[in-house]
C-alpha cells in the first residue's frame, strides 16, 4: 500500500476554506446561486438561515458524492447527483420545519430550491468528482461560507436601506418603537426607508456594485475580453 | 382557449421567470455573451419547461396526493420526484433531439444538460402547485413561461454585444454591467406588474 502524506489541516486545506471568500467566490466570480442570493437577502435573518442551510447541503453533498465518486456510472451521474442533493434538502427542510417555522415559511419555495442551487452541482461536477472525501468537505464548507458571506452583505444593505431595520431592530428612519426614541434625533431620523430596495431589481444592483468594489481591489478578476 | 391564452401571456410577460422572479439567473448571465447561444438555450428551455410542468402535474395529481393512487399524502417526495423526472426528461430529450435532429442538436449542444440545473425549471414546477392549475393551464403556463425566458435571456445577449463597444469602467466590465442592466431590465418588467390579461379580453 502506498502511503501518501495527508495532513488533516495544512496549508492546502487551508486554501480550500479561504480561495471562496474571495479571488473564488462563487457568486462575484464563478456566478453560482444568484437566483437564491436575489430572493432571500430582503431580511437579514433570512439570508443567515440560509447560508446555513446552503453550507450544510453542499458540505454534505460533497463529502457523499465524492465517496461514491468511483462507484457511479458517468452516463447517470447527474441523476444519481441530483438525488443526493435532493436528499438532503428534504432533511434539511424537515429540519427547519421543526426547528423555526416562521423563517421557514418566509423561505417557502427557495429552500426546495436549493436543489437546482447551481453553486451545489457546480461544485460536485467541478470539485467533489475528482477529490477525496476530507477535501470536497472542506471545499464545500468554503464554498458555503463565501456565498453566505455575500447574501449576508447583500442583505445587510438591502434590510437597513428598505426596512431601516437589521434584525428587525430598528435602526434608522422615525421609530418610537425601539430603545431610544428617534423621531426628533437629527442623527437617526432623517432616514425615509425606500421600497424599492425591497424588491428584486435592488439586489441585481447591490451585486453589480458589490462585484465592482471586489474587482476593483483584486485587480486579477477584471474582466479582460 | 382564451383562458389558456391569457395563462401564456401572463406567464411570459407579467410574471416573467426571469425578470420578475428572477429565477434561472446563473445560466441566464453564463450564456449571454452571445444573442446566437442564448438563442439556443432559450429554445431548449421552452422545450423542457412544456414538457416537465405537465408531467409533474401528473405526478402531482396522481402520485403524491392524498387523493392520488396510494391513498397517502407523500408530498414530502415532492423535491425528489420532481427533480428526477426534469433531470430524467432532459437526458431523454437529448437523446430524441439527437436522434431526430442533429443540427438541433448540435445548436443545443452542451445546453441541454445544462437546464437540469436551472432553477427556473424546478420553480416553474412548484409554481405550477402553489398556483393549482389543471393539465390543460399548466401546459399552457410551461410554454408561457419558457418564451418568457427566451425573451429575455436574448434582451440581455443582444444589449451585452451593444454594450462590448461602450466604455464601461474596468471593473465593473462583464459580469458587474450585466448585472446592473438585469436591474434596470427587472425595473422596466416591474411596470407590467398588475396587468390582467383577463380583464382586457373580457374572460
Amino acid at each position: 500500500m502506498v502511503k501518501e502524506k495527508t495532513e488533516i489541516f495544512g496549508k492546502k486545506e487551508r486554501a480550500l476554506i479561504s480561495d471562496p471568500l474571495d479571488g473564488n467566490n462563487p457568486i462575484t466570480v464563478q456566478v453560482l446561486g444568484i437566483c437564491s442570493a436575489l430572493a432571500v437577502t430582503t431580511l437579514l435573518a433570512k439570508a443567515v438561515v440560509m447560508a446555513v442551510a446552503v453550507t450544510l447541503v453542499v458540505a454534505l453533498s460533497n463529502f457523499f458524492t465524492s465517496l461514491l465518486r468511483n462507484a457511479i456510472p458517468s452516463q447517470v451521474r447527474m441523476i444519481v447527483q441530483l438525488i443526493i442533493i435532493a436528499f438532503l434538502v428534504t432533511v434539511v427542510e424537515l429540519g427547519l420545519k421543526a426547528v423555526n417555522y416562521p423563517i421557514y415559511k418566509e423561505l417557502s419555495v427557495f429552500i426546495g430550491l436549493i436543489i437546482t442551487n447551481c453553486i451545489v452541482m457546480g461544485r460536485l461536477e467541478a470539485f467533489a468528482m475528482a477529490n477525496t472525501p476530507w477535501k470536497s468537505f472542506l471545499d464545500g464548507i468554503g464554498n458555503g461560507l463565501g456565498y453566505g458571506l455575500i447574501l449576508v452583505i447583500i442583505a445587510f444593505f438591502r434590510e437597513l436601506l428598505g426596512k431601516g431595520t437589521l434584525f428587525n431592530y430598528k435602526i434608522i428612519g422615525k421609530t418610537s418603537e425601539f430603545l431610544i426614541d428617534t423621531t426628533n434625533s437629527t442623527l437617526f431620523g432623517w432616514y425615509e426607508p425606500n421600497n424599492l430596495m425591497v424588491l428584486f431589481p435592488s439586489a441585481m444592483f447591490v451585486i453589480g456594485i458589490i462585484v465592482w468594489v471586489h474587482r476593483s481591489w483584486n485587480k486579477d478578476l477584471v474582466d479582460v475580453s | 382557449m382564451i383562458e389558456l391564452l391569457n395563462i401564456f401571456i401572463k406567464s411570459a410577460f407579467i410574471e416573467n421567470m426571469a425578470l420578475a422572479y428572477f429565477l434561472g439567473m446563473c445560466s441566464y448571465l453564463a450564456v449571454s455573451k452571445s444573442v446566437k447561444t442564448a438563442f439556443g438555450l432559450g429554445l431548449a428551455v421552452i422545450f423542457v419547461l412544456g414538457i416537465t410542468i405537465p408531467i409533474n402535474w401528473l405526478i402531482n395529481e396522481y402520485l403524491l396526493k392524498e387523493t392520488g393512487m396510494f391513498g397517502i399524502d407523500l408530498t414530502f417526495l415532492r423535491f425528489i420526484l420532481f427533480i428526477a423526472v426534469i433531470a430524467s426528461m432532459v437526458q431523454l430529450v437529448e437523446m430524441v433531439v439527437e436522434k431526430a435532429s442533429p443540427s438541433l442538436y448540435n445548436s443545443l449542444g452542451i445546453f441541454l444538460p445544462l437546464i437540469t440545473v436551472n432553477c427556473a425549471i424546478l420553480g416553474g414546477s412548484l409554481f405550477m402547485i402553489s398556483k393549482e392549475y389543471n393539465f390543460a393551464q399548466s401546459f399552457a403556463f410551461g410554454i408561457g413561461s419558457g418564451f418568457g425566458w427566451f425573451l429575455a435571456i436574448i434582451a440581455i445577449a443582444a444589449i451585452r454585444e451593444k454594450i462590448r463597444y461602450s466604455d464601461v469602467p474596468a471593473p465593473l466590465r462583464g459580469l458587474g454591467i450585466a448585472f446592473l442592466i438585469t436591474g434596470l431590465m427587472g425595473m422596466a418588467f416591474m411596470g407590467l406588474m398588475g396587468i390582467d390579461p383577463a380583464s382586457i379580453t373580457g374572460h
